[in-house]
């Protein structure tokens, strides 16, 4: 079951939950959210991040890859990312990789 | 009327017109694009008979609805238009044998599903069944917190309890879950309890949605409409736990647009960016709209397309944009903003959906039917007229004689 209240720090290991779905939308040729009741459209370097979000990454990982992609400087860009990305927590729209419990 | 209460809005409406975070980042004046999210109401048939459903008075029996292989082509066509997501809705739309081949069809052409859902005719196997096939979301709606409110509001006797068993089931399949609450002056006293109750289903969202009173409402709007105090106390209680509960529960609130001094952009805009189906086929700007009369529906049956009846027909067109405005609203600053009003309401209200929706405190009709509602809402007429495909039942003494507390005293 997805965890709820998650904080986001460099150390998580964010991913979409099952019922939250990013999509490309042909019709109106715009990435999109889709949550329940709800349609988010996230802007281009949300959705950049997004992918990042495998459940496998932690998100200094993604912000060293995205510093690196952009030449930007490191602490701006993990300021923003975990920002957006426990945005998207508080709605419900991401959750966090759960440790195995095997 | 106080300043809070001018002051609310419709944070996001309910299953029907709250998908417009795309468009809301277009100029209002860009009219009607494919909508995002469809309501389908597969059924009208439903084993709860709620005094306020939102059917119309008038039902589609059972032998009008459209077929699965009708259903799998609406669900196709969708897709191909750019609709994102659908909402099974009814009546109960699990009262439909196919339920489980029309979500999976869904899924199979991509769309993203809901099911609005009164949850008491789901087993365990069967929801498990509907998440397999792709389901995304499940709204279970709640008619109080425990049994002796709820099942006299939902005229079944048990149906809290298997609500209760089913939202649990929900959150086991890993699926989110919306409770979905429906308030009146009878059970309004029950929403703190309401909200805690969805916390411990573990719930992602709760939609507290007042009664809007059109069609069986309407016909029950002396027992069902709340008092302004009511309200001012409902609006404190949702924007205290909307903070408390930031991160765990999702709080939508729906104030009762009589109380309101501005009127709810009803779907956004008739014609705008929401349109759904009903059981027997026809394409409707509003789930209400077929009780306006004078105005052609036209079918998933008939040889149009369903982008060329969104689009051309005339029933869409009718109240579309602001052309078809008459004063006040035709020179009004927020004639853009709530599209004045709702056309339904207007029709019900006043008897041509063309005027200004009395909701909004500049009808020449709002202030006698808001004391009309004042005076209902203090009345003592607590008897429901039962939604049924007979016209509405007259709940007995012996319903009234369950009661165990006087339910508007909060």
């Amino acid at each position: 079951m997805a965890s709820r209240n998650i904080s986001v720090s460099e150390t998580s290991r964010p991913k979409l939950p099952r019922h939250t779905k990013l999509k490309f939308d042909e019709t109106r040729q715009v990435w999109v959210i889709l949550a329940p009741e709800r349609v988010l459209a996230p802007d281009e370097i949300a959705v950049e991040v997004l992918h990042l979000c495998d459940g496998v990454r932690s998100v200094a990982e993604m912000v060293d890859q995205l510093a690196e992609k952009y030449a930007a400087p490191r602490e701006a860009i993990a300021t923003d990312v975990i920002a957006m990305l426990q945005d998207l927590a508080d709605k419900g729209f991401l959750t966090e990789a759960r440790e195995s419990t095997a | 009327m106080s300043d809070t209460l001018a002051d609310n809005k419709t944070t996001t409406a309910g299953p029907t017109d709250g998908l417009a975070v795309l468009e809301q980042t277009r100029s209002a004046a860009e009219t009607h694009g494919i909508p995002l999210a469809v309501l389908l109401e597969i059924t009208h048939r439903c084993p709860l008979q709620c005094p306020y459903c939102s059917n119309p008075v008038e039902l589609d029996r059972g032998s009008t609805e459209l077929t699965t292989e009708e259903w799998k082509k609406v669900l196709s066509e969708l897709a191909e238009l750019g609709v994102l997501q659908v909402h099974f809705s009814g009546g109960e739309p699990t009262a439909r044998k196919d339920i489980v081949e029309l979500v999976q069809h869904a899924t199979d052409v991509g769309l993203y599903s809901n099911l609005i859902t009164s949850a008491v005719l789901l087993t365990k196997d069967k929801l498990s069944a509907l998440a397999d096939a792709g389901l995304s979301h499940v709204q279970i709606s709640f008619q109080g917190n425990e049994p002796m409110v709820a099942d006299r509001v939902a005229g079944l006797k048990d149906a809290h309890r298997k609500k209760l068993e089913v939202a649990k089931w929900t959150r086991e399949l890993d699926m989110p879950l919306t409770v979905n609450a429906v308030m009146h002056r009878q059970n309004l006293h029950q929403l703190p309890d309401i909200i805690q109750m969805a916390v411990d289903l573990d719930a992602d969202r709760l939609e507290v949605a007042n009664v809007q009173y059109y069609g069986w409402a309407l016909k029950n709007r002396a027992a069902l409409m709340p008092t302004v105090e009511q309200i001012e106390e409902t609006s404190r209680i949702v924007e205290e736990a909307q903070v408390r509960l930031k991160g765990t529960l999702a709080i939508d609130y729906v104030v009762p647009d009589y109380y309101a001094l501005r009127p709810k952009k009803c779907m956004g805009g008739w014609g705008r960016q929401f349109f759904n189906i009903s059981p027997a086929g026809k394409v409707l700007p509003c789930h209400a709209a077929e009780s306006i009369t004078g105005l052609e529906f036209l079918s998933v049956r008939s040889n149009h397309s369903i982008a060329w009846i969104w689009q051309n027909s005339e029933a869409f067109n009718r109240y579309r944009g602001t052309g078809w405005m008459p004063e006040p609203c035709k020179s009004c600053e927020f004639r853009e903003v709530d599209y004045g009003g709702c056309r339904c309401q207007a029709f019900a209200l006043t008897g041509d959906a063309g005027n200004t929706d009395p909701a909004c405190a500049l009808s020449p009709r709002h202030e006698e039917i808001f004391k009309q509602a004042e005076r209902e809402s203090a009345g003592s007429q607590n008897r429901f007229l039962y939604r049924n495909f007979a016209g509405g039942t007259l709940e007995t003494d012996q319903h009234q004689g369950e009661r165990q507390e006087k339910p508007h005293g909060a």
